[in-house]
């Protein structure tokens, strides 16, 4: 009977501790999140609300009104729409390439090949090379009179000014691939080489054929990996914009000419509050793909409990 | 049976050698062109930029991209380290806009990821997400904001205008958060019993656990600021503050004689960096993108 007393009272005397503990954690949470998270307001949250706010208004000083002209504006504009078409046309056809050729190819280095290694920091290695000093070569390749257009001379096919028609297009999809392609296949290797290998060995005597296992057993079990690669891919389908200014400036080809670029083009023009209004859009816009992705993301894990 | 496996292991090795030979096409060919002559340099590569132009009545020539120079030479190493001060000088300042941002973020983010991850407390899934969403931002929707920041707080024309967001952008926690999540629980609470502080719960288990987190996160974000052009075009006028990758993206429309010496150094310190910690860049990558 004492004996249940005393553990009893260990226990209530645990359990204190550890509400304790918990009401603690929310202070120390606090606590580590202060410098971020000043920095982080003060830098980014602060000033983008400001500016969603200011691109709701009219006029300046005293005579300020609510007003949606500037979305307006921006709506009418012919070079908005255009540039917010090549972006949206851009990340749709350029992240599910790139999804499926990384993936093939991380799962071609998950067998048991030569080089494995040495194949995987070739891949990885464009990642860390800066761009700014491949673009020398990226001229090299795509100019007038450049090595592409001598090859395609010796088919007896005639040139193409790849950066000033709608060839550009394909030219940036393959620098984006280029560069991007060796964070996804190490990402995609992770997520392949969780999967237990028998799996595999059942559905094979089983009888189940190849494309079966793909669909069933290795895109099922890749589900949060492709959740995660996919936006990777999208962030850095966003960054191509540095390759492309690098390459073509600030007004390039109208089938490469993206938001970044008008925003740009905006701030260089002074006209701020039509750039936070396509700020704020493009915001939009993300944040709208982001619910999405994490819909189906939810959707799919609830489906597989 | 076991011949056939091994023909179809040796052709799908060459396939993929083939591949990634293509992808390191870029890197080789700047590496062999940064040992030839200016002068050679100049007459393979004249052409570029030249549309529709003729010489002495003759078409315009194709570039002429070699595998190998005519004549091995260090000349351009020697015009951009020794006869171009601007290239050194802009080296530096590289350095020393990377580096303050790359130790701010790593501290600051560490500290906001093991907050985010680790401790439970209200409004958490809220404020990681608002990391999220900033972090999928192109660079040119938080321009302003950081741009009307900049111009409060007086730091136009300075490099802190470029290091401050660079600190606090959102990218570092939401990596370091990712790669927290693996760490079971039960270490921390095995700590805490001991009596030990979050504080010292942090320093003394955490981050020795995260270091290949850390590691990749050092080398994606020496990436991104290595090769900034964006930012500095904004933040600085003076072109003595302008870091390398401006300085590049200039050398490669006037001298391009040294150009792809200029390169080469340039890619240098991340292939090296890149080369040091590969297993841990890629653990550290591979562990953040896998959910525990």
């Amino acid at each position: 009977m004492r004996m249940w007393g005393f553990c009893r009272g260990l226990g209530l005397a645990g359990r204190i501790k550890m509400i304790r503990w918990l009401r603690k954690d929310a202070a120390v949470a606090w606590l580590f999140l202060i410098p971020s998270g000043v920095g982080f307001s003060l830098f980014y949250l602060i000033p983008f609300a400001q500016g969603v706010f200011q691109s709701f208004m009219e006029g300046t000083g005293d005579s300020q009104a609510v007003s949606l002209s500037h979305y307006s504006e921006l709506i009418a504009s012919g070079s908005f729409k255009k540039a917010a078409f090549n972006t949206f046309y851009f990340s749709a056809v350029s992240v599910p390439i790139m999804i499926v050729v990384s993936l093939g190819l991380a799962m071609l280095l998950n067998k048991n090949l030569y080089f494995r290694k040495w194949l995987r920091t070739a891949y990885v290695m464009p990642l860390v090379v800066p761009v700014a000093s491949i673009i020398l070569i990226w001229q090299i390749l795509f100019d007038w009179n450049g090595s592409l257009n001598l090859w395609l001379s010796y088919l007896g096919k005639s040139r193409v000014d790849w950066m000033k028609t709608d060839a550009a297009r394909y030219v940036v999809i393959v620098i984006y691939i280029w560069k991007n392609i060796g964070y996804n296949i190490i990402l995609f290797l992770a997520g392949l080489q969780q999967i237990p290998k028998d799996y595999y060995e059942t559905a094979q005597v089983e009888g189940a054929g190849r494309f079966w296992q793909l669909r069933s057993i290795t895109l099922v079990y890749l589900t949060s990996t492709l959740f995660f690669v996919t936006i990777m891919s999208i962030i850095n389908s966003f960054k191509v914009f540095r390759e492309t200014y690098l390459i073509a400036g600030a007004y390039p080809h109208d089938s490469i000419y993206m938001l970044q670029h008008y925003m740009n083009n905006m701030f260089m023009e002074l006209d701020i509050q039509k750039l936070t209004a396509a700020a704020a859009m493009m915001a939009l816009g993300i944040l709208i793909i982001v619910m999405v992705l994490f819909g189906v993301e939810r959707r799919h894990r609830r489906s597989m409990e | 049976m076991r011949v056939r496996l091994t023909l179809v292991k040796i052709v799908l090795t060459i396939v993929m050698c083939v591949f990634a030979v293509l992808l390191l096409f870029p890197i080789g060919i700047t590496f062999i062109n940064s040992l030839t002559t200016k002068q050679e340099i100049e007459l393979n590569y004249g052409p570029i930029g030249r549309i529709n132009e003729t010489v002495v009545g003759r078409e315009m020539p194709f570039v002429n991209l070699k595998l190998m120079p005519d004549l091995v030479s260090l000349e351009q190493y020697g015009e951009v380290l020794v006869n171009s001060p601007k290239f050194l000088m802009m080296f530096w300042n590289s350095v020393f806009l990377v580096l303050p941002i790359i130790a701010g973020q790593v501290f600051v983010a560490s500290l906001a990821a093991y907050a985010l991850s680790k401790l439970n407390f209200r409004g958490r899934d809220a404020l990681f997400f608002a990391y999220l969403l900033t972090m999928l931002m192109p660079f040119q929707v938080t321009l302003v904001p950081n741009y009307m920041m900049a111009d409060r707080l007086g730091l136009l024309n300075s490099p802190s205008a470029i290091i401050l967001p660079g600190i606090f952008a959102a990218f570092g926690v939401f990596m370091l958060r990712q790669f927290m999540l693996h760490i079971p629980y039960a270490y921390i609470e095995a700590a805490k019993i001991d009596g030990a502080s979050h504080l010292r719960i942090f320093y003394t288990i955490i981050l020795p656990m995260v270091k290949p987190g850390l590691s990749a996160l050092v080398i994606l974000l020496f990436v991104d600021y290595w090769n900034m052009v964006e930012q500095p075009l904004i933040f600085l006028d003076d072109p003595f503050k302008q870091p390398l990758s401006v300085y590049l993206s200039n050398v490669n429309e006037g001298q391009r004689g040294v150009a792809f010496a200029a390169s080469a150094l340039y890619m240098a310190p991340m292939v090296l960096l890149y080369l040091y910690a590969e297993s841990y860049f890629i653990e550290g990558v591979q562990l953040s993108g896998i959910k525990g």
